[in-house]
């Protein structure tokens, strides 16, 4: 290194750029946006740069609005737990291809996830709908009499969630299946262990952080989910995020929208980061 | 290791047709001869493809959607490149705090960081245009092209760098002709990562589009908003197409496993 440039200030130079994009771009902005939720708003005076509580005070009142974010962490919840109760054992399953099969089966899985997320939901719609081809198939096997409602479900938003969020929690799972050792499995079982016990005791606390970073991905994603909940839960069916979208774009309330906003950034990183500190401090051991 | 025993091949047949299932119904949907959405019992008919290019507003986001991605992660990549090498390389105090800053945007909802940009966009008088598309979009695909940067620039023997230094190379030449074809493998498939990400990128990018301005996601958001009928299948299906022959040239290329395994969050 010569000049101006020394191993002091090499660092920041190098990281400088990016670092200017970010405080003009990311902390600027968000700053604005929870200066914004502390504005006045009226139907006729538009947003008034007034220092009031009442949009706060309204989205922690308001039963309305309790109730779609209890709405939109219900949704997340069961979205990570089938996550996990189909993702795990599938990872399990193409652990335990030959590779040929298995690199063959991963385009399948992670293809989806450079699909566009409008064109996998207008899938779930098609599949879905009173005459789609779900419903005329559980007819067709005598299951059902009467067409089930997925569409404007909350039943809906899952299982196209679940498409849509499963690849993060099978990559999660397969990244700390590919660090086991095949041969302790084989030790357990030549000491007489059977197929549920090695899962169990053996398998399983080895997987276990894994497990919990993909929930934590799969959780998030789907607490914050947008295009998928707006198609499939229609104008009927509100999460946080389609909220957040009708305040800003039709009602035009943007001091309200960017409380809603500051809330779910706010209670999603606390979610993610507290449960981060868990796990490292639980599994600190397998980390390292 | 044991082989999968006939309930676990039960299982992943019936979870390959859950993940196959809807994007195969698209493009079935898309080829009906009707004017309503149904399977196309009558034989496969082309109709709605053609109507595609009766709608130049799909044509035209078509378009600024691959100029956006295209723009958007060539300015990530080459603000990642450097700070990827200062992060790998040096011990400096705000190295953590600064690479989880950059990071950043996969933990912020896509939705709070549209409000935002919105907001800022307004008040800065670039609402709406193409250029506010890009900022934003820069953001957004950073972390994948830092991430992808940052693992391929941990693996270089310093040596080599050295060796060129004292031969007499200078700072540029040396990142030329030692340091950039290094670290290429991993500049390349993040720059691929960040393009995908842009041009899929639907959630944020709905709030800052305008009608002059507008992604191929969000204009086929925004019509399925007001209904649901064949031209917006055809229209998935062309996209469905489009990511499967980019898939298997990925694929050919670099390898799914490596571009996306171990790479933690998506």
């Amino acid at each position: 290194m010569s000049g101006l440039v020394t191993q002091r200030n090499a660092p920041f130079l190098l990281t400088g750029p990016a670092l200017l994009v970010f405080l003009g771009l990311v902390i600027i902005p968000l700053g604005m946006t929870v200066l914004l939720s502390f504005y006045d708003w009226g139907q006729y005076k538009g947003i008034v740069p007034e220092f009031t509580l009442k949009n706060w005070i309204e989205v922690f009142t308001d039963s309305y609005f309790f109730e779609i974010f209890m709405r939109t962490f219900r949704i997340a919840f069961l979205v990570t737990l089938a996550a996990i109760l189909i993702g795990v054992p599938e990872a399990y399953i193409l652990n335990r291809m030959s590779p040929a099969w298995r690199s063959a089966f991963l385009l399948v899985i992670i293809g989806p996830l450079l699909v566009s997320v409008v064109a996998r939901t207008l899938g779930w719609a098609l599949l879905l709908g009173s005459t789609g081809l779900v419903n005329q198939g559980l007819i067709a096997l005598g299951l059902i009499k009467t067409p089930l409602e997925f569409m404007f479900t909350e039943t809906g938003v899952v299982i196209a969630l679940i498409h849509v969020l499963i690849p993060f929690m099978i990559l999660a799972v397969w990244a700390s299946l590919q660090r086991l050792d095949p041969q302790i499995e084989n030790a357990a079982l030549s000491l007489g262990a059977g197929r549920i016990t090695i899962w169990r005791r053996v398998i399983l606390p080895q997987i276990v952080p894994g497990i919990l970073s993909g929930s934590i991905i799969v959780f998030a994603l789907a607490a914050s989910a947008f295009a998928s909940p707006a198609i499939i839960g229609g104008r009927r069916l509100k999460v946080a995020s389609t909220l957040a979208y009708d305040e800003f774009l039709n009602t035009l309330n943007w001091p309200l929208g960017a409380a809603v906003a500051t809330l779910l950034l706010v209670a999603l990183v606390l979610i993610t980061v507290g449960s981060n500190r868990l796990i490292e401090r639980r599994y600190a051991q397998v980390f390292e | 290791m044991r082989r999968n025993g006939p309930l676990a091949l039960i299982f992943h047949g019936l979870f390959v047709i859950f993940m196959l299932a809807p994007l195969l119904i698209v493009c079935v949907v898309a080829f009906t001869p009707e004017g309503y959405l149904s399977l196309p019992t009558r034989g496969p008919s082309l109709r709605w493809f053609r109507a595609i290019f009766d709608y130049p507003e799909f044509i035209r986001a078509f378009r600024d959607s691959l100029w956006l991605a295209a723009l958007s992660s060539t300015i990530a990549i080459m603000l990642a490149v450097p700070a990827a090498l200062a992060i790998a390389r040096y011990r400096f105090p705000g190295r953590e705090a600064i690479t989880a800053l950059f990071m950043s945007p996969l933990m912020v909802p896509h939705v709070v960081l549209g409000i935002a940009f919105l907001r800022f966009f307004t008040q800065i008088g670039i609402s709406g245009t193409f250029v506010g598309l890009v900022l934003s979009h820069i953001i957004v695909v950073i972390p994948f092209a830092l991430r992808l940067v940052l693992a391929a620039s941990y693996g270089i023997d310093r040596r080599i760098e050295h060796a060129a230094i004292s031969l007499g190379a200078g700072t540029a030449t040396v990142f030329r002709r030692v340091t950039l074809p290094l670290i290429l493998p991993g500049v390349v498939s993040g720059w691929l990562l960040a393009a995908i990400n842009s041009f899929d990128e639907v959630t944020m990018t709905v709030f800052i589009a305008s009608p002059a301005t507008v992604t191929l996601p969000v204009r086929m958001f925004l019509y399925i908003q007001d209904n649901i009928d064949p031209l917006i299948a055809a229209v998935s299906a062309c996209l469905i197409a489009m990511t499967a022959i980019l898939l298997f040239a990925l694929d050919r290329l670099f390898g799914l496993d490596r571009l996306f395994v171990g790479s933690g969050k998506g």
